[in-house]
């Protein structure tokens, strides 16, 4: 069964364009650098995660992000200090794509209380408001109301700037992401939704779960949408530029679907052998890696040398060993954190307005 | 007798009612192509075909709703959820449309279908995919809870399940799946509305389903062996109908209560049970009714402390040394 119907098969080389659009043109060498370090250093995380779940030292489900980095890279780069990000639960990339720390992030792998959600929420549940961070969210589809929430957020607070709502091919068919289209285009709410399409809902290829292509149902509800590659991260931000843009400046939604592969199973324990082949993983790997893209183009640009590639993967993979040792040094939640963080006024006792009981036994 | 897993016990009965009636239809997500998310599923696209085993499409409030839809035709879908979590996503085709629509058309309309998937915690999953929403179901009239704990039971109760002709919402539980027990080949019904005694005691009653009924047979040896008190393990296996004369058997003989759990402690099944027992047989009480749930708060991720948010055996055994106090 191969992916997708092919609407748009990523395009060969000739794709240096994208560097020319203006919000690529204006990046300095430290900017590219950096798009190139957070990408190597997504990688390098997820696969240190991997291998931490292979000893056990992580529960539950892991959804590696590896494959897709330039998509969460190139959309939050663009971020300013008014635009907001929520996802699914696909989400170590976003969050290390907005600038957490990835100590944290491990830690919260680890279910430890050093962790970014003190252990409480996992690898599905990141959060980080500080850096603009809504999540991390478990059920597929549920954040995008969100998403267009944090757009009317912003909007009835006069503030200039736009929601990025991120789901995958599967999560277009709930029908909260349709009520949610609606809404936005409705209300005129800035924010722009994006899919992340890598070809897969679990085992599931997207010509067979979904009708019609995926962002032009935007049309329906009278929406602006585009497609674009998501192996190439100039494409993916000169795309967003543009939709992020009619966010800020009109107000105006639009649905962005962004092509993208992930190269291990849907998680962890998906044994991945019954819905595509290894000759399709290897030849997206092969052919359209968005790291190994990316590096050839500052090589070419003369941005990057080899040995400064070489030791931005060296740091990484330094940081992702560091980022382990650090969640194994530190201390699991107790037995008594359960009930902390379930109300505001529990709490926040000094200042509980409401009487009677919270909890119960 | 065969010795088979919780999983295969489901897939048997699932493939025997595939078998035996031709207006089964198995549907969800994942459930055909990739042999089921939890391998519950295995081998039965190959062998009933695309037009029983349905893969469906991330919409639970669409195909839950064709679900009910064409069992008011006479069709009986037996759909899974991946997670009895994602109820929440059909929640107004579940508890509105199917638990309803019989009443509401005066008994014109039945819906023969059936609802099934895990809901558990203990699996890390953090608070989206860990709920155990049988109380909330049960808060229903017209609809059917079953939480079945052992392999017979789970085979036994779902082959009614299929053939009720009332929604029947039959919650199972990952942490089982592997769990391996006697189970009869070829037909064996189990009735919807029996508990049933899983260990004879005397001198107090653990009242229990689903998977806490492992820990409660747990600490029930562990107070034999250590503390030579006789506990009686008595497992609801359907939540709605309940079978409540069981219950007050049971009681009238050790005179003590102790209700394990997986639940929140709010308005949940053994909020009911404790209700009722004291309203029944309040002069065959000893002392104050017990119960050990979940610890109340959303599922916590962090592994290790969730073993503690959930009823397990160590919880259940100085639960029941509390009972007895
Ligand atoms: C409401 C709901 N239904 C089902 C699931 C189980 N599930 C988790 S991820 C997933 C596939 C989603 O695929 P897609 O939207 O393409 O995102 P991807 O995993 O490819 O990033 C499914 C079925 C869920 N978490 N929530
Ligand atoms: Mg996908």
């Amino acid at each position: 069964m191969s992916k997708k119907p092919t609407f748009k098969e990523a395009t060969p080389p000739a794709a240096t364009d994208h560097a020319q659009a203006p919000v690529n043109a204006r990046l300095s060498p430290e900017e590219r650098i950096e798009l190139f370090r957070k990408m190597v250093r997504i990688r390098r995380f997820e696969e240190r995660s991997l291998r931490a779940y292979q000893a056990k030292k992580i529960g539950g489900f892991l959804h590696l992000y590896i494959g897709q980095e330039a998509v969460a890279v190139g959309c939050c780069s663009l971020m300013g200090p008014n635009d907001h990000v929520i996802t699914a639960y696909r989400d170590h990339g976003h969050a290390i794509a907005v600038g957490m720390d990835t100590k944290p992030l491990m830690a919260e792998l680890f279910g430890k209380a050093t962790g970014c959600s003190k252990g409480k929420g996992g690898s599905m549940h990141y959060f980080d408001p500080s850096r603009n961070f809504w999540g991390g969210h478990g059920i597929v589809g549920g954040q995008i109301p969100l998403g267009a929430g944090l757009a009317y957020g912003l909007k009835y607070k006069g503030l200039k700037g736009a929601a990025m709502a991120f789901m995958g091919d599967g999560a277009v068919n709930q029908g909260a992401v349709h009520e949610a289209y609606n809404l936005a285009s409705l209300w005129n709410l800035p924010v722009v939704f994006v899919i992340e399409n890598n070809g897969y809902s679990m085992g599931t290829s997207q010509s067979r779960s979904s009708a019609g292509e995926l962002a032009q149902r935007a049309a329906g509800y009278d929406m602006q949408w585009g497609q674009c590659s998501g192996h190439d991260v100039y494409e993916v931000r000169a795309m967003m530029d543009k939709f992020l843009t009619l966010a800020r400046e009109t107000g105006k939604p639009s649905t962005v679907e962004i092509d993208t592969y992930r190269y291990r199973g849907h998680s962890v324990a998906d044994p991945d052998n019954t819905y595509r082949s290894k000759q399709e993983i290897e030849e997206y790997r092969r052919t359209r890696d968005p790291i190994q893209l990316f590096q050839v183009k500052l090589l070419a640009e003369g941005v990057l040398t080899p040995a400064l590639a070489e030791q931005i993967d060296t740091e990484a993979r330094a940081e992702a060993d560091g980022a382990a040792d650090f969640s194994e040094a530190s201390p699991f939640p107790t037995p008594a954190d359960i009930q902390a963080d379930v109300y505001w006024e529990a709490d926040n006792p000094a200042d509980r307005r409401s009487q009677g009981r919270l909890f119960f036994t | 007798m065969p010795v088979i897993s919780y999983r295969e016990a489901i897939r048997h009965a699932l493939a025997e009612e595939l078998e035996r009636d031709s207006n089964v239809v198995v549907m969800g997500e994942e459930v055909a192509q990739f042999n089921g998310a939890y391998k519950v599923t295995e081998g039965l696209l190959a062998r009933f075909g695309p037009q029983r085993i349905v893969d469906t499409p991330i919409s639970e409030a669409g195909f839950i709703g064709v679900g009910i839809g064409a069992s008011m035709l006479g069709i009986r879908p037996v759909m899974e959820l991946m997670f009895w979590s994602f109820y929440s996503v059909a929640f107004d085709q579940i508890l509105n449309n199917a638990a309803n629509v019989r009443y509401m058309s005066g008994g014109q309309i039945h819906c023969p279908i059936v609802i099934r998937g895990p809901a558990n915690g203990g699996t890390n999953v953090g608070a989206t995919h860990s709920h155990t929403p049988e109380n909330v179901l049960a808060n229903h009239p017209g609809v059917k809870v079953v939480v079945p704990s052992t392999p017979a039971d789970a085979k036994g109760l779902l082959k009614s399940a299929i053939r009720d002709n009332d929604p029947v919402f039959f919650l199972e539980n990952t942490m089982l799946y592997g769990e391996k027990g006697e189970v009869p080949a070829g037909e064996h019904v189990v009735p919807l509305g029996l508990a049933d005694v899983k260990r004879a005691g005397t001198d107090l009653t653990i009242i229990t389903y689903g998977r806490s009924v492992l820990h409660s047979l747990a600490a029930a040896a562990v107070l034999e062996r250590e503390q030579k008190i006789s506990a009686e393990v008595l497992d609801l296996r359907t939540i709605r109908p309940l079978d409540f004369d069981s219950v007050l058997k049971s009681v009238a003989k050790t005179h003590r209560v102790l209700i394990v759990e997986e639940q929140k402690p709010f308005a949940s099944v053994g909020s009911q049970l404790a209700y009722m027992i004291q309203r029944e047989a309040f002069d065959e009480l000893d002392g104050p009714i017990h119960r050990l749930a979940t610890v109340d708060a959303p599922a916590i991720y962090s592994p290790p402390v969730e073993v503690e948010q959930l009823p397990n055996p160590r919880r259940v055994l100085q639960a029941a040394l509390e009972t007895l106090a």
